[in-house]
């Protein structure tokens, strides 16, 4: 609130040379967090390849015991995988750095293509669950700091805590028993129903995103249905967080409640819903923009229980399936590019905190 | 060696850790913590004695009267029914906690040394060794835990396990996950540490850097650890049970284990059998809240701002306000 009465006043009357510096201090931060983000994917992909590389080549882990000897050796002379570790290692970082993560040995197919047939079913999930974390934590969290210490206030807490308890895949279960079984109103699995999933396939360029693609067909039964297929993974994943969503808010809103302006304007007579709704409220905000970056990893984890739970066809079912499949390069394909993206994820969070709030730049 | 300094007694009772902290929380502080501890111990209980407690062993599949059948609704013999498997539910439920309990413990144990150590090492001795940690440590922090621990899974089991290398195996993957978060408590603890006078009196006298680092830096940094240390318990048997719900468990012969059953559920759930998936799955609930209802009554404990004070001292606070108020008018 104060940060950005500040920073109008500043545009309206701008000293320019305090702008100027300002903006390079922003730009600096910008760049410095950017070239962090190199280091970070280079340890993961290090450690990444050579904890896969400790069993074995992947040929043999998937293949061995199906194939005869002398065409598995064929296979994995033909791969490179009898030379020098380190020359493979070189090798995958050249390819990493070029966007080829490999292709799958199970179902030949190039990971980025995994990616793009997929990725965009796990995007469009884990939208769902902030959606679903935002509309319950944050408001149930402003009302637990307005009645602080009170009997609602540990209901709701017991509450946050009961949400981070629950395994995002048996918060899935038991809503699955409830509203697909028993009460038959919401759809047991999927994504779609067989109809919408083959009216959306006809679309050119689809995006995957059904939700998107379903209004692009202009069909409310198909927007009806993509819908119906969502709440209930939209909701098990969105509790997880909607927990840390809720403790956070509270105590970023206690804490601000006992700042000199509160009570300045406590002391003017504002009434206690109004400094919570209007002054603590907005400042609380910015740690919480901050955690988002971080939930992004817990997310995707939860993304992968979801979409095993509720046969949701992405990234995570995918590599579910993979594992199984004992298909190791995609495994690790995968994994690096869910690693590359919270990185990447993670960067732009820290950079809208800093736009937010100047004290986080360097 | 040391000369015998006066010291103020506090009473056993007091110094035993948690009942200092029951006796000082009120109200709904107190139902928290008191909750909290309750779950603990039932929990515990069942870990310790699942052999004489559970009707039945946890890979059993016939008694006197021949097989169990699948899929028995709760009621009679089984009192929670029995799995896809034809395994004894409740049975399981009981001998799951053991694996939880186990798992915890060990990757408690092993990430608080590991982590401690190499926060202390980084944060003591600083330089290049400090920023390749940091870095790294800050790299397996950004990363989804539960992916790490898949891909820790793999190198260290392949998905096939005996109990003994399947907790193993487990809590290595957790441990692996959890070292950041000890690393950078204890280093930036270690790094402010450091700095102290006593520190350097330590070292004017002569003292080696070991005996510095484990008798006067170490015992000063550890102050937070109980609060990570509940924190991560629970979070063990979360993943457990995700590695477990993935098909990474340890196998139904081997030992119980909850994520794993609740795998096995997912298709009885569509069938509208309850049972096999609502009992393990509460069982992680329940664990998991208690747990964390006593780290967060901890914490809440441990910082004066979120203390719910004695009536006698809210009565004082209050009169503080209004006496700021009679000012302020």
């Amino acid at each position: 609130m104060m940060t950005e009465s500040a920073t109008k006043a500043a545009k309206a009357n701008p000293p320019a040379e305090k702008l100027k510096k300002s903006g390079g201090k922003l730009g600096r931060y910008i760049l410095v967090r950017l070239l962090l983000i190199v280091p970070t994917v280079f340890i993961l992909v290090t450690m990444v390849f050579l904890l896969m590389r400790t069993i074995g080549d992947p040929i043999t882990a998937a293949l061995g015991g199906k194939l005869p000897p002398d065409q598995l050796a064929e296979r994995i002379h033909a791969a490179g995988y009898d030379r020098p570790i380190w020359i493979q290692y070189f090798e995958y970082l050249g390819h990493i750095a070029t966007g080829n993560f490999g292709t799958t040995i199970s179902d030949n197919r190039p990971i980025s293509q995994v990616l793009f047939t997929y990725g965009p079913a796990t995007l469009e999930l884990a939208v769902y669950g902030l959606i679903v974390a935002f509309i319950v934590g944050i408001p149930l969290g402003m009302l637990a700091a307005y009645l602080r210490d009170k009997w609602p206030d540990a209901m709701l807490r017991v509450l946050a805590i009961l949400f981070y308890a629950t395994p995002v895949f048996f918060a899935g279960l038991l809503l699955k028993l409830i509203f697909s079984v028993w009460l038959k109103v919401l759809p047991v699995n999927g994504r779609a129903s067989v109809g919408t999933e083959l009216n959306l396939q006809t679309l050119d360029n689809p995006t995957n995103i059904y939700i998107i693609d379903a209004f692009r067909t202009g069909n409310p039964d198909d927007v009806l249905n993509v819908l119906t297929h969502a709440v209930l993974p939209g909701i098990a994943l969105g509790l997880l967080t909607a927990g840390v969503f809720l403790r956070l808010v509270r105590l970023n809103v206690i804490g601000t409640l006992s700042q000199d302006y509160v009570d300045a304007a406590r002391s003017r007579g504002v009434g206690e819903f109004r400094l919570v709704r209007k002054h603590a409220y907005r400042p609380a905000l910015v740690p919480i923009i901050t955690v988002i970056g971080m939930q992004i990893a817990l997310l995707l984890g939860g993304a992968v229980l979801t979409e095993t739970t509720f046969e949701w066809k992405g990234l995570g079912f995918m590599l579910v399936q993979y594992i199984n499949a004992r298909d190791y390069v995609a495994v690790q394909g995968i994994v690096i590019l869910l690693a590359i993206i919270v990185a990447i994820t993670n960067f732009i969070v820290d950079v809208i905190a800093a736009l937010i709030d100047p004290r986080v730049r360097y | 060696m040391t000369q015998e300094t006066p010291k103020i007694k506090r009473s056993i009772w007091s110094r035993i850790p948690l009942i200092r902290e029951l006796a000082q929380s009120v109200g709904w502080q107190r139902g928290m913590l008191v909750a909290g501890l309750v779950i603990i111990v039932v929990f515990l209980i069942a870990a310790a004695f699942a052999q004489w407690i559970a009707p039945y062993g946890y890979n059993q599949l016939r008694d006197d009267d021949g097989l169990f059948g699948a899929q028995v609704p709760p009621g009679g013999k089984h009192l929670l029914g029995t799995t896809v498997g034809g395994y004894d539910v409740l049975s399981r439920v009981i001998w799951g906690s053991q694996t939880a309990f186990l798992v915890i413990v060990v990757a408690v144990v092993l990430s608080i040394f590991a982590g401690i150590m190499l926060g202390l090492l980084s944060g003591y001795f600083g330089g290049w060794l400090d920023r390749v940690l940091v870095l790294v440590c800050d790299a397996i922090y950004a990363f989804p835990s539960l992916l790490l621990a898949i891909v820790m899974s793999i190198v260290l089991s392949g998905g096939k396990s005996s109990l003994f290398f399947g907790i193993l195996a487990a809590a290595i993957s957790i441990t692996v996950v959890f070292i950041p978060q000890y690393f950078r408590v204890i280093r930036s603890e270690v790094v402010r540490v450091k700095s102290e006078a006593f520190v350097e009196s330590a070292k004017v006298i002569g003292a080696s850097n070991w005996r510095i680092m484990f008798r006067h830096v170490l015992r000063n940094s550890t102050r937070t650890l109980p609060l990570i240390l509940t924190l991560n318990a629970s979070e063990a048997i979360l993943t457990l049970a995700g590695l477990g719900f993935l098909g990474f468990g340890i196998e139904p012969t081997a030992a119980a284990e909850w994520g794993f059953d609740l795998n096995k559920s997912i298709s009885d759930v569509a069938a509208g059998i309850w049972w096999t998936s609502i009992f393990p799955g509460t069982a992680i609930v329940l664990v998991v809240l208690g747990i964390t209802l006593v780290g967060e009554s901890l914490n809440d404990l441990a910082d004066p701002r979120l203390r719910t004070r004695k009536r006698a001292v809210a009565v004082d606070v209050d009169s503080a306000e209004i006496d700021e108020m009679e000012e302020a008018i």
